[in-house]
């Protein structure tokens, strides 16, 4: 074999095996950063509903738009994200919850998000310690806006577009 | 499971990346018969088209048992093991060449054998997959996983040197012509034991705490299972007289400990431990000998290479680390092209110095791009923690994730002579296969977790019918104030 093919062949090999490296991290690249997501980006566009005025709290310049993630902002769990679908998510302690809280304050069937007609609503499921909207207490099923923390025993919820 | 339209499975993307790792597969094996043979010969692509097969075969499996899981685990593993069996057939025909003879077959020699190993892997990978179909259900073995690991890791220490010592460390059942490694086997086992103790436990642990020196300390009471690990994992050290080994478990365990309870004060309390140990076996070995003086040896090994007492020693001499640092540095920044090298210099260059042997013939640019898969198979594993919504799993693949980045620095270091050399197997590229079928195993339980964390929520337990009522009460819901 000629000497040249064999160099661009050594070369050409090591090029092939950046290149796949280069490859896998182009697809796993949205999610590589997705923890490091800023307010700036999840906010409405402008234009979308009027000039928004500047210190407008972010949850109700997202009104109107449906959830697409349920992601745990503070807890053991914190991080976690889940997409939601079509089916309710229920939290607690029981293994067989959606989201499995191990708290002290979270009883084993907490509270439960429900779907319906593009919103979600939260409902108590007769916990001990009780599931907090921001900070009123739920005692019925109430609709979640984007971006309102809801609180279970010392893990909180936010619905993310 | 009910697909949920709009979420990306990342299925069609596994399969591409799959096709270009097995094609770099195939160059590889072609490059290494023209440098070696002076020709290609036309079955060249063989082996590679078998793997192709073997990993379309998990492919399709994970197409059905596990849609969602993470679609670059597979690949970047896949790669790892092609090239591994790609190095080993290159080893074959570099012997066949030096003793005039024929290469062999594509199932003959060590390749061949590690492409058996492969499909047996693969099958118990699947097998895996489709029986656990959700990570959740090992928790209720968690205690027999545990025990298990622990009598795994101790069977080499308990039988006879005659059926368990290979190259001076008992590691080994030798049965026959076949030797297992149940140490391997022991890791998964272990990690979802501690995952399974830590989610119970951690909030004592990380509640009941005494602040000093601006670290919370535990108490002393709730050290127990830490130390009992740690003297278990010195006795692994002097007994086995293995540091890699004992080294992995106690990190494995410190780490799920850290994830568990968020205190950096374990990991110091871990470090500190683990190196006052080893400094004082060190010490130990240097006045007293006896069982201590294996670990002794090996650490002179480690600090004083190219020292004519080390490198002419009868028993455990620097020969092998000194081969690999001088392979490594041949090969230098671009390697001397696979085939061209002469890794056969370096003694178990099919094993443990797999690395050495690769890097003298793909050189820094070619190991580095090898390193940075294992790098990314373990961000893959963290991500699944991260993402998945119970403790357990979260522990779990934490931990698998960390003991696998372990598990390849603490043998990368022993060959480039970073820590003391350890007999730790390359994951996936080293011949021998309890490793490779742990590590299979072991990805097989990543791509589970990673499955779950990755699937939008359907069904399930949780459908219940909800209330029939509309809601009444709007507690919380914003009022919009519409400027004009």
């Amino acid at each position: 074999m000629p000497e040249f093919v064999l160099t661009v062949a050594r070369f050409g090999f090591l090029i092939l095996l950046w290149i796949f490296v280069f490859t896998v991290v182009g697809v796993i690249r949205k999610d590589l950063f997705a923890g490091v997501r800023t307010k700036s980006i999840v906010a409405t566009p402008r234009g979308v509903g009027g000039v928004m005025a500047p210190g407008r709290p972010a949850a109700k310049a997202k009104r109107g738009k449906t959830a697409r993630q349920l992601v745990v902002t503070a807890g053991q769990l914190a991080g976690t994200r889940i997409t939601l679908g079509e089916a309710p998510i229920t939290i607690g302690r029981a293994e067989d919850s959606t989201l499995v809280i191990t708290d002290d304050f979270a009883s084993a069937r907490h509270a439960r998000l429900v779907p319906r007609e593009g919103q979600w609503f939260v409902e108590d499921l007769g916990s001990t310690n009780g599931t907090y909207l921001d900070r009123g207490k739920v005692s019925g099923p109430t609709p979640v806006p984007l971006g309102v923390p809801i609180r279970i025993g010392r893990t909180s919820l936010e619905l993310r577009p | 499971m009910p697909r949920v339209s709009g979420t990306k499975t990342g299925r069609n993307a596994e399969l591409g990346l799959l096709a270009l790792a097995m094609i770099i597969v195939a160059i590889y094996a072609a490059i290494v018969e023209s440098n070696q043979l002076d020709k290609v010969t036309s079955t060249f692509w063989v082996p590679a088209a078998l793997l192709s097969a073997l990993f379309l075969g998990l492919h399709t499996v994970v197409r059905f048992v596990a849609p969602y899981a993470d679609p670059v685990l597979i690949p970047a593993v896949a790669l790892l093991n092609g090239l591994g069996i790609g190095f080993l057939r290159r080893l074959d025909i570099g012997d066949a060449l030096g003793k005039k003879l024929d290469p062999p077959g594509i199932f003959g020699g060590l390749g061949g054998r590690q492409l058996a190993w492969t499909l047996i892997s693969l099958i118990l990978a699947s097998v895996l997959l489709v029986i656990i179909r959700d990570h959740k259900v090992v928790s209720r073995y968690a205690y027999t996983l545990g025990l298990a690991g622990i009598v795994l890791v101790m069977i080499p220490a308990i039988l006879p040197a005659s059926i368990s010592e290979i190259n001076g460390a008992r590691l080994w059942i030798r049965v026959g012509p076949l030797s297992l490694q149940p140490g391997e086997f022991a890791k998964i086992a272990l990690v979802s034991f501690f995952a399974y103790y830590l989610v119970r436990k951690r909030e004592v642990l990380s509640l009941a705490s005494r602040r000093f020196l601006g670290l919370d300390f535990p108490r002393g009471r709730d050290l127990g299972p830490v130390v009992t690990v740690w003297l278990l994992s010195l006795l692994v050290l002097v007994f086995e007289k293995d540091l890699g080994t004992a080294l992995l478990y106690f990190g494995l365990f410190v780490v799920t400990l850290y994830v568990a309870t968020e205190r950096a004060s374990w990991l110091i309390i871990g470090l500190l431990l683990f190196f006052g140990g080893v400094y004082v076996a060190y010490l130990l070995g240097a006045a007293i000998g006896g069982p201590f003086a294996n670990f002794y040896d090996r650490a002179s090994v480690w600090l004083h290479p190219f020292d004519q007492e080390n490198y002419f020693r009868e028993f455990g001499s620097s020969y092998q680390l000194v081969q690999s640092l001088l392979g490594l540095g041949t090969g230098g920044l671009f390697g001397s092209g696979p085939g061209n090298g002469s890794p056969r210099f370096v003694p178990e260059v099919q094993t443990d110095f797999i690395f050495a042997g690769m890097g003298e013939e793909i050189g820094l640019f070619g190991l580095s791009a090898l390193l940075v898969c294992y790098l990314l198979i373990v961000e893959r594993g963290l991500r699944a923690a991260l993402g998945v919504r119970d403790s357990f799993g979260k522990l779990v693949a934490g931990g698998l994730a960390f003991t696998l980045g372990l598990q390849v620095f603490v043998i990368l270091g022993g060959i480039t002579g970073l820590i003391p050399l350890t007999g730790q197997t390359t994951p996936f590229l080293s011949a021998g296969g309890s490793s490779l079928m742990a590590n299979w195993l072991l990805i097989a339980m990543l791509l589970r977790i990673s499955d779950a964390s990755r699937s939008p929520v359907t069904g399930g337990p949780a459908n219940q019918p909800g209330p029939k009522q509309p809601p009444v009460q709007l507690h919380g819901a914003m009022t919009e104030v519409i400027k004009p």
